[in-house]
């Protein structure tokens, strides 16, 4: 079933004004329910307009757009019930924080949804266990916490709301390895536990390819293309036209392709590429 | 919806009195502010009323922004009028109900006090509409300079004020983003009474204030790094020199001051 979808979805920022921008053209598209979708793009290729859309921060110029079948924008009470069905974690979440605790920041999310004490606090414990964070950090001043724990309670604070859909931008830029690791596997965990559908928007393909089940990738306003990761690298050339890294992996066995290997070009993590390599050589 | 805010009012241009050097027009809307309170009749205000009026018609700023910058302070001259029209009781009376008269000596100084402040602020709009903050800061920097022998730290100061004029952009798409991560959470802040709006403003405001401790601590860190040691010493980018337009808008306020003098000796 669809979770999200939309239908010619177009928003013009400062219309009527000499600043006049297409952010997003005619954008048509679907995500279903408990899938993991990786969007790609450039810079200004309007993947942030777009995932502003999906939980009513943005009101498009026009088209529809459509949350677990409704349209919430034609119904003013409806747009406070797709924020807490659609959380949204902006890029650098960490500077959000604001509470005395970690354990209270949590809480501004579920309590705004007028859920009672019991059940706040169950969320709470819950989530913190999904990010790992201990019963002591939750008690600590939010601004006490290392960089990569700010992050991860601050995803927590969305992630407490129990959103059908969960939008992460960026979640791991500016950590290191580590950090980075640690964000992946807690959203790996998140959705092993709840099988709910995440989008996850990001620069670094090497960060989506190993995670997502779809790949929508954005040019200029447009879907360039929206499909699973081996048919959307096996366009590695395209890709690289839009000015967008394919993962090391596949220029690599582009690469090998070139000089006559033959082992396919839609090799995107460097397991696969083993296999098929050593496949290849004990065959041989 | 922040980014509707006009930072200031410059309105750039080219015309000979966006060209003066800042210094000058500071101090002459000094002198016009002193012409403005010397003036001690209608004959008086009417030199200073030409005076701006030919200083707007060769800044080329429109008419309608000249009004607009009135807008604020209508409140100010309604009660200024209304005070002077019924509590000033000498000449002769015109009308009465009950307690409340109005004279003729009345109706002239409500209509001398409020043409006074109309003129007060058209002109100190020029100054805004036609220098850039930036220029506005440097100007009151060389001016005040004097005081530093009496060791007042003016380049600090005037430091101050550059810094604070350049982070509002930032600070408003800052504060942007934070509502925007705020209400994802759900806060009231589209939706939702006034209460629920007054509410909503904690979670912004508070990491408002630590990102802006951050920042002045980067930039402060930055500035140490590329050896910034304040005034002493320090040669400028941008030198403010003295044109012959400069002498020439010197000598026509001067004029008009002594027309503002005469006024008042001639006309008793």
């Amino acid at each position: 079933m669809s979770m999200i979808r939309t239908e010619e979805l177009t928003f013009v920022y400062g219309e009527k004004t000499p600043f006049r921008k297409v952010a997003l053209d005619k954008v048509s598209l679907e995500i279903n329910e408990g899938e993991i979708v990786g969007i790609i793009g450039h810079t200004g290729s309007g993947k942030s307009t777009l995932i502003q859309h999906f939980n009513g921060l943005l009101k498009p110029t026009s088209g529809k757009i459509y949350v677990d079948g409704e349209d919430f924008f034609a119904d003013k009470k409806k747009l406070k019930e797709v924020r807490f069905k659609v959380g949204l974690v902006f890029q650098y979440p960490e500077y959000q924080l604001f509470e005395e605790t970690v354990y209270k920041d949590i809480a501004y999310g579920p309590k705004n949804m007028g859920l009672s004490e019991e059940e706040t606090d169950r969320r709470i414990m819950d989530t913190a266990r999904l990010v790992g964070l201990t019963p002591e950090q939750l008690q600590k001043s939010p601004f006490e916490l290392s960089g990569g724990q700010k992050r991860r309670a601050a995803i927590a604070g969305v992630m407490a709301m129990e959103p059908k859909a969960l939008i992460l931008d960026e979640p791991a830029s500016g950590l290191d390895p580590q950090g980075r690791a640690r964000i992946f596997d807690m959203l790996r965990r998140y959705h092993d536990e709840k099988n709910n559908t995440i989008i996850l928007v990001s620069h670094s393909m090497e960060d989506i390819a190993g995670f997502a089940d779809r790949i929508l990738v954005m040019n200029e306003g447009s879907v360039f293309c929206f499909d699973t990761p081996p048919k959307v690298f096996s366009r590695s050339r395209e890709l690289e036209k839009i000015g967008l890294a394919v993962p090391q992996i596949t220029r690599v066995m582009n690469r090998l392709n070139e000089m006559g290997c033959g082992l396919g070009d839609d090799i995107y993590t460097v397991k696969y590429a083993e296999k098929l390599i050593r496949q290849r050589l004990e065959g041989v | 919806m922040l980014k509707d805010i006009t930072l200031g009012q410059y309105l750039p241009g080219d015309s000979p009195v966006h060209k003066l050097d800042p210094r000058v027009k500071l101090v002459l809307t000094a002198v016009l502010i002193v012409m403005l309170f010397a003036a001690k009749n209608m004959c008086g205000i009417a030199v200073c009323a030409v005076f701006c009026v030919i200083g707007f018609a060769v800044s080329k700023v429109p008419v309608t922004l000249m009004i607009k910058s009135l807008k604020p302070i209508v409140a100010l001259v309604v009660f200024t009028a209304v005070l002077n029209l019924f509590f000033v009781h000498s000449g002769e009376e015109l009308w009465r109900w009950k307690m409340l008269s109005v004279t003729d000596e009345g109706i002239r100084t409500a209509f001398f006090m409020v043409s006074r402040i109309v003129l007060l602020i058209i002109g100190s709009s020029l100054l805004t509409y036609t220098t850039s903050p930036i220029d506005l800061t440097d100007a009151i920097e060389r001016l005040m300079s004097p005081l530093k022998r009496i060791k007042v730290p003016v380049h600090e100061f005037a430091m101050m004020m550059t810094i604070a004029l350049r982070f509002i952009p930032t600070l408003i798409e800052e504060t942007d983003k934070i509502m925007n991560a705020q209400k994802a959470r759900g806060s009231e802040l589209d939706t939702g009474g006034f209460t629920d709006k007054v509410k909503g403003m904690i979670p912004i405001l508070i990491p408002l204030f630590v990102s802006s401790f951050r920042r002045a601590e980067e930039l402060a860190t930055a500035m140490e790094c590329r050896c910034y040691h304040g005034g002493e010493g320090r040669t400028r980018m941008k030198q403010l020199h003295t044109a012959p337009r400069d002498y020439a808008a010197c000598v026509l306020t001067l004029l008009f001051l002594a027309g503002v003098i005469a006024a008042n000796i001639l006309f008793k």
